[in-house]
């Protein structure tokens, strides 16, 4: 057999294999100024009808409304009332007084999980204050600050942190996998991304049956390299789906930075490109530009003219979860040096500069915030904590894996509940 | 009607009945599906209802899963069985569980239809039987008709049912029932009792098993195209077998297992699936545990072997008349 010549290349080096990898490292001192901070009137603000194509320069910069004074400036400035934004103040300060609390009880041991979204508060508040109540949102673990904004009672969320009596969940689901269908929030998953698709599906059958709500769904820059996520991005271009997506890139995924997602050579936002649907990339940590973006794109969503595809520009200022530890993967300084700031705080200033808000005010709530998720911590605690005794019956486990209980799992719990009696007694109860 | 006049009926008649039944699929809208299962359906019940979707099995079933949250009956088809692995996540670890992990906040009423197993010469992915990797998910349930009159009528059921359905349909019988013997004229459905279909409304509940044939010998569990072949090769060796077309694997007729080995004292499992792991296991494994001081042999399994499904060795690969009969002979020996 003659052999096939090969249109090698004694003359050409090697191939060789690119791992991306992050700039910094533990040790390393971090320095983001070169990071491309477009000016606040850079980037045009286009009617929500715009064609995708007209879109695309948006993909490539960076809504912006606040300056880093503390001004709102610019086209996307949604002129929002102070009352208002007194209001978003308060549920980022909310989410962010829930989320040290609930960090600590897992410190202390009375729950086995928990993730903050320390820095990305504004992605899930003032996202959510832009849609309409009645909108169905499909979360990823990271947006408590959907729950907060629509004030699902905190009582609840730390029930479910803590599997006790008064979780709705009746313990079946690992802490912060809420679900609050009343508040329009669909039941979170720990596989990431799945809730892509099916936030399409429930848009089409909005659509399909002339509602007037859209859906909204969220996921990390590491999980948009799910084929979920593809699945869902296809499908919203094709029914033209009253959608709108967010990618919360937060540099982060675990330990592997947005390199690894594909990060390196383009935006989030500018895989709406190529399918032909609307992206906008966002200053994540600017919460009026992320109210502005969301209500562009929930307004486009709901005159028919489609999906948007959000990339919030964020940090991950804390470690993933509360068994990651940051520090062994990421230098130390880094959310310090990140240019776009803290939330909470430029929201913060600008009240302050419009002379809304003042530091002694800003106290106070701070104050009042941590003694209502004190108080209300204690009244949950009082239902239980994880570990501390079993708090459902235990024929609840077989419950709901239909919607009626077939013969096997009926036999399987009546073998639970010997096991059970064995073990505790015949007057044994869920504590 | 066949099996195809049959299972267009069901969904025809679920989505007259009922607006929130939408059906979706590749190739399913306006060309009536590749097996015609549902040529008309969009022309009668509009673009909205029944339409085409991108080749892409995670997003029929995700999406399907989104819909069925909304509060829609969504009946997606997956075109064949040997491709429903990219959805598999969106099944196992959403739609399955979605009722559970929400306490009945969300539910997924979902039946994704799909024609699975040999026969056809359809080689490595177009004859595969998944069904134990279905039946091992806990949150759905698994139905597997062998006959017009059944597979409109479960069908209906499983559209109704509130649970996610996988309905697996025995293509090989599309047409009509399947001998096992390769080599002679398929006869039509048009000459088997079950071709008579009623065109409007009725159900078979999930999780009953049918007696195909009454017998005191051996009890034979089958369901799919298997029900036909081993019925062929009962009735040539006379063997007075009992024959369970099984009908849904899970929830499984257990009652109707039990109470027929119970009376023979002998069983002989056969599926075209792989042995190995299989739903045979699963079946042996309960007959062993609730029939055991009435079994008078060992339970066999006649299946597929353990290996892919291969395309021209597809008559050596196929649990035939042979295997049929040589188990048969080995268990009433004993």
């Amino acid at each position: 057999m003659p052999e096939t010549p090969r249109r090698s290349a004694s003359n050409l080096p090697p191939l060789s294999l690119h791992i991306p990898e992050p700039r910094y490292r533990p040790g390393d001192t971090p320095d983001f100024g070169d990071i491309e901070v477009p000016a606040i009137d850079a980037t045009p603000r286009p009617g929500e009808a715009s064609k995708p194509d007209a879109m695309r320069e948006l993909c490539y910069g960076l809504v912006r409304v606040l300056n880093f004074d503390g001004q709102a400036k610019g086209p996307w400035d949604p002129k929002l009332a102070p009352e208002l934004l007194r209001s978003m103040l308060r549920m980022m300060l909310l989410v962010r007084a829930f989320d040290d609390r609930m960090f600590r009880a897992q410190r202390q041991g009375k729950t086995s999980f928990y993730m903050k979204c320390t820095g990305e508060e504004a992605t899930s508040v003032a996202s959510t204050m832009a849609l309409d109540r009645a909108d169905m949102v499909f979360p990823s673990y990271r947006q408590q600050g959907i729950l907060i904004t629509r004030e699902y009672p905190l009582i609840q969320m730390m029930n479910q942190i803590y599997s006790n009596r008064g979780d709705h969940l009746l313990g079946r689901q690992l802490p912060i996998m809420y679900s609050a269908p009343e508040h329009g929030f669909f039941s979170v998953s720990g596989n990431l991304a799945t809730q892509y698709p099916q936030a399409v599906g429930w848009a089409m059958a909005s659509a399909s049956k002339g509602d007037s709500r859209i859906a909204t769904v969220w996921c990390g820059e590491g999980s948009s390299a799910e084929g979920d996520f593809h699945s869902a991005l296809t499908f919203a271009a094709v029914y033209n789906a009253p959608v709108i997506f967010n990618v919360v890139n937060n540099q982060w995924a675990i330990s592997s930075f947005s390199g690894f997602a594909g990060g390196e050579r383009t935006t989030f936002a500018a895989r709406a490109v190529g399918y032909g649907i609307a992206g906008l990339r966002v200053d994540g940590n600017d919460p009026l530009a992320v109210y502005a973006a969301t209500q562009w794109a929930a307004d486009r969503a709901r005159t028919n003219n489609g999906p948007t595809l959000i990339e919030h520009f964020t940090y991950r200022a804390e470690g993933h979860s509360t068994s990651d530890d940051p520090s062994a993967y990421r230098a130390a300084q880094e959310y310090a040096a990140w240019p776009f700031g803290d939330p909470v705080l430029r929201l913060k200033e600008h009240l302050v500069k419009l002379g809304e808000w003042d530091d002694a005010r800003h106290e106070a709530l701070q104050k009042e915030l941590d003694d209502l998720v004190k108080t209300t911590q204690k009244q949950s605690e009082k239902l239980g904590v994880l570990g501390h005794g079993m708090h459902q019956p235990f024929e609840t486990m077989f419950e709901d894996v239909f919607e009626e209980m077939p013969w096997h799992l009926k036999e399987q719990c009546a073998q639970m509940l010997a096991e059970q009696e064995a073990k505790f007694g015949p007057d044994w109860k869920p504590e | 009607m066949n099996m195809i006049e049959a299972i267009n009926s069901a969904m025809d008649v679920m989505l007259a009945r009922d607006s929130n039944v939408v059906v979706m699929g590749e190739d399913v809208g306006y060309f009536g599906g590749v097996f015609r299962a549902t040529a008309g359906l969009q022309k009668k019940h509009g673009k909205t209802r029944v339409f085409d979707t991108p080749i892409n099995e995670c997003g029929i079933i995700g999406v399907a899963v989104g819909m069925g949250a909304y509060g829609l009956r969504p009946v997606p088809e997956i075109q064949f069985a040997d491709y429903i692995y990219p959805g598999l996540d969106q099944l196992v670890s959403e739609a399955a569980r979605i009722r559970y992990r929400s306490a009945n906040d969300f539910v997924c009423p979902m039946t994704v239809r799909t024609p699975f197993g040999g026969g056809i010469f359809g080689g490595q992915t177009h004859s595969q039987s998944p069904e134990s990797i279905m039946t091992h998910i806990c949150g759905v349930k698994t139905v597997i008709p062998s006959n017009p009159y059944d597979a409109k009528g479960l069908l209906i059921a499983a559209i109704e049912d509130n649970d996610p359905v996988v309905f697996l349909e025995p293509k090989r019988i599309y047409n009509g029932p399947f001998s096992g013997y390769y080599d002679r004229p398929v006869e039509p459905w048009s000459k088997h009792a079950a071709s008579a279909v009623p065109e409007d409304y009725y159900r078979i509940e999930l999780g009953k098993a049918a007696t195909v044939r009454e017998g005191e010998a051996v009890t034979v569990l089958a369901y799919g195209t298997m029900v036909h072949v081993a019925k062929t090769v009962i009735d040539e060796l006379n063997i007075d077998a009992e024959i369970i077309d099984l009908r849904t694997l899970l929830p499984l007729d257990i009652e109707a297992i039990e109470a027929s080995v119970k009376k023979t004292g002998r069983c002989l499992i056969i599926h075209e699936a792989t042995r190995t792991s299989g739903f045979g296991a699963e079946l042996a494994a309960l007959v062993q545990e609730r029939c055991f001081y009435h079994l008078e042999a060992s339970v066999e399994r006649v299946t597929g072997f353990d290996t892919p499904y291969p395309h021209s060795l597809e008559w050596a690969y196929f649990p035939g008349p042979v295997r049929i009969a040589t188990a048969l002979t080995k268990i009433l020996k004993d």
